[in-house]
């Protein structure tokens, strides 16, 4: 594959999300309208409002236009990177998402790392070791995993490790790279676990049925070793899905964080949302949620990418072609 | 050559129950044990307020927040109400939304998703792009920004749930139908001149129905949490509720003094839904090897 059927293959990707995250878009700017009432009064949140000041805020946001030309003035603003101001202390909204990002950031990769560091090895271990009691207690602990919420997880995490032993911070965010591994580390175990399961489903799973293929028993047969054929072929292929399935864990370690943050009180992008969720912060939760839809959007355009690097056989959709 | 130890599923659902069974037709013991906990929930589900040694919104504020006691088996909660009384009534909003979302879900996924395989052509593209479209959405962060603009509550929160799941479930619902199509029985059915709709309803339904009822245990499980998660960010039910979410998010600042009032609640969700995850997968199993 030339390297300019790659370029053509992902600008072809990107012309197709961008009809999505148009709707997307106007999905978002629709969410004035959805809060009951008058959209102006659902501007000015829980501030007391004069007749006077829903006036202006009429005027500010140009309500009074039809509805796809205030659209259309909104979508302009933000794509020169204007999402408005906060209606709490009119910050600008772009700045409060920026002064948020590196801590939801750094929770996610920490949070991701933990549950592909433990999924990924114990997926392959219970398959390898299938019906012993290792593969059951790993599955039992997969079914766990999918069945604890972040929160729930977070909880018993502080209480064993913060109050009864003490071993990590409860509060705060930490000083310096250290510091901030240290009090971001039962955050991360916890958002890690609220994924983990399914990382070790679907690694299990394509592992099982890797292990099962004819190149096994043809590679077996041929008398290589058991490490070699699990290493050089098994896993290789039985990895793909796991990228494929990427999308699902990127959502999951978005609504994770989300929950993560409320419970450990960390003040991330989660924690901007619910609070602006609470007091109906309307542009703050449009640009939050454009933000993470777009970067959701984008993922899966990257995880199609990587696939087709990854397994040769699908050269850019040209098999279903 | 014959590779095959057994049928293997590759699909999400794991093998716990499959591997646990040894012969098929024994109940395995960790279903047993789920099943033992799921029939304790629906019984406080149905009798909470009879069993509960107080009444679950009974203040007292004198008493304040109080660790397990002999009065108070898992302590008092900052207004001095009993936190275990509040985990058994809890339980019926715990499995009352989830039960709404699941049916809700597969009911119109069932009839999206037989249309989409069995008529095909213009219907199938239009159900599939619409299930890809919500497929490329952060759905649970939606589920969160629209639930708390429109307010609502509870139903809100049942509504939004029911269509974020309709999606998976129709794309499930369609390869089931897919798999039947080209069957010897579709093609009889067809020659005799049955109309479409009954060969849909009356001959394809009937034979994915096993397949949809495991997914809709495992969708009842997922739900159960997400509801949680909404209710423990205060969406979803209104303050005051005996809702385990909304008990953990209340409770978790007295982590020191009463520790119980946040994990009783906690390990509630978890319990509950691992019990009814693992039927859910031990359903599939069952259906799924035949």
């Amino acid at each position: 594959m030339s390297s300019g059927s790659l370029g053509a293959y992902v600008l072809r990707r990107l012309l197709v999300a961008i009809p999505l995250i148009l709707l997307i878009s106007l999905g978002v700017f629709a969410l004035v309208n959805l809060a009951p009432g008058d959209p102006a009064r659902a501007l000015v949140g829980s501030r007391q409002a004069s007749p006077e000041t829903l006036a202006a805020i009429r005027e500010q946001y140009n309500l009074d236009d039809p509805f796809v030309v205030q659209y259309l003035i909104w979508l302009r603003q933000a794509l020169t990177g204007d999402l408005g101001r906060s209606i709490q202390g009119s910050q600008l909204v772009t700045t409060m998402i920026w002064q948020r990002l590196p801590l939801t950031l750094f929770l996610g990769l920490y949070g991701s790392l933990v549950a592909l560091g433990i999924g990924i090895p114990l997926g392959i271990l219970a398959a390898l070791k299938r019906g012993s009691e290792v593969d059951r207690g790993v599955v039992t602990l997969g079914v766990f995993g999918v069945s604890a919420p972040a929160f729930a997880t977070g909880i018993f995490l502080l209480y064993v490790f913060g109050v009864i032993l003490g071993w990590f911070p409860i509060f705060g965010q930490g000083e310096g790279f250290v510091g901030r591994v240290w009090h971001l580390t039962l955050p991360a175990v916890a958002l890690g676990i609220s994924v983990l399961g399914l990382v070790i489903k679907i690694t299990r799973a394509s592992m099982l049925e890797e292990l099962q293929k004819d190149y096994v028993a043809f590679a077996r047969a041929r008398g290589l070793g058991r490490r070699r054929i699990t290493v050089s072929y098994v896993l290789r292929n039985a990895l793909i899905p796991v990228v494929t399935a990427a999308g699902l864990i990127v959502v999951g370690l978005l609504t994770g964080a989300v929950l993560v943050e409320v419970t450990f009180g960390l003040p991330g992008l989660g924690m901007l949302l619910v609070s602006a969720v609470t007091q109906r912060d309307i542009p703050v939760i449009q640009g939050i949620v454009l933000v993470l839809a777009i970067f959701v959007v984008l993922m899966h355009v990257a995880i199609d990418v990587l696939y087709t690097l990854i397994d040769p056989r699908i050269r850019f959709g040209r098999v279903e072609a | 050559m014959k590779l095959e130890e057994g049928p293997v599923s590759p699909s999400i659902p794991s093998g716990l129950a499959a591997d646990a069974t040894g012969r098929a037709g024994r109940i395995p013991l960790t279903v047993w044990i789920a099943m033992a906990f799921v029939l304790g929930a629906i019984v406080c589900a149905a009798f909470g307020p009879q069993i509960a040694p107080y009444p679950a919104n009974e203040q007292n504020l004198l008493l304040g927040d109080t660790p397990p006691s002999a009065e108070h088996w898992a302590g008092t909660d900052l207004l001095g109400r009993d936190v275990l009384s509040r985990t058994i009534v809890g339980a019926r909003t715990a499995l009352v939304g989830p039960a709404i979302v699941a049916a809700g879900a597969f009911a119109i996924a069932t009839i999206l998703g037989l249309t989409a395989g069995y008529i095909g052509g213009a219907a199938d593209s239009a159900v599939m792009r619409w299930v890809d479209f919500m497929f490329a959405l952060p759905g649970p962060l939606i589920a969160i920004v629209i639930v708390g603009v429109v307010g609502g509550g509870f139903w809100t929160a049942v509504v939004v749930l029911v269509v974020l799941f309709t999606a998976p479930d129709t794309r499930i619902v369609r390869s089931a139908v897919l798999e039947q199509r080209p069957l010897p029985y579709i093609e009889a059915a067809r020659t005799l001149g049955i109309p479409r709709t009954r060969i849909m309803f009356r001959h394809i339904l009937p034979n994915v129905l096993p397949i949809i009822a495991a997914y809709v245990v495992l969708d009842f499980a997922f739900a159960l949490v997400s509801l949680a998660g909404l209710s423990f960010l205060g969406l979803g039910v209104s303050p005051g509720t005996a809702d385990w979410g909304r008990m953990l998010f209340e409770n978790r600042t007295i982590l020191f003094t009463n520790p119980m009032a946040a994990l009783l609640p906690a390990a509630a969700i978890v319990i509950t839904a691992g019990s009814i995850n693992i039927i859910g997968d031990w359903t599939y199993e069952r259906m799924s090897v035949r």
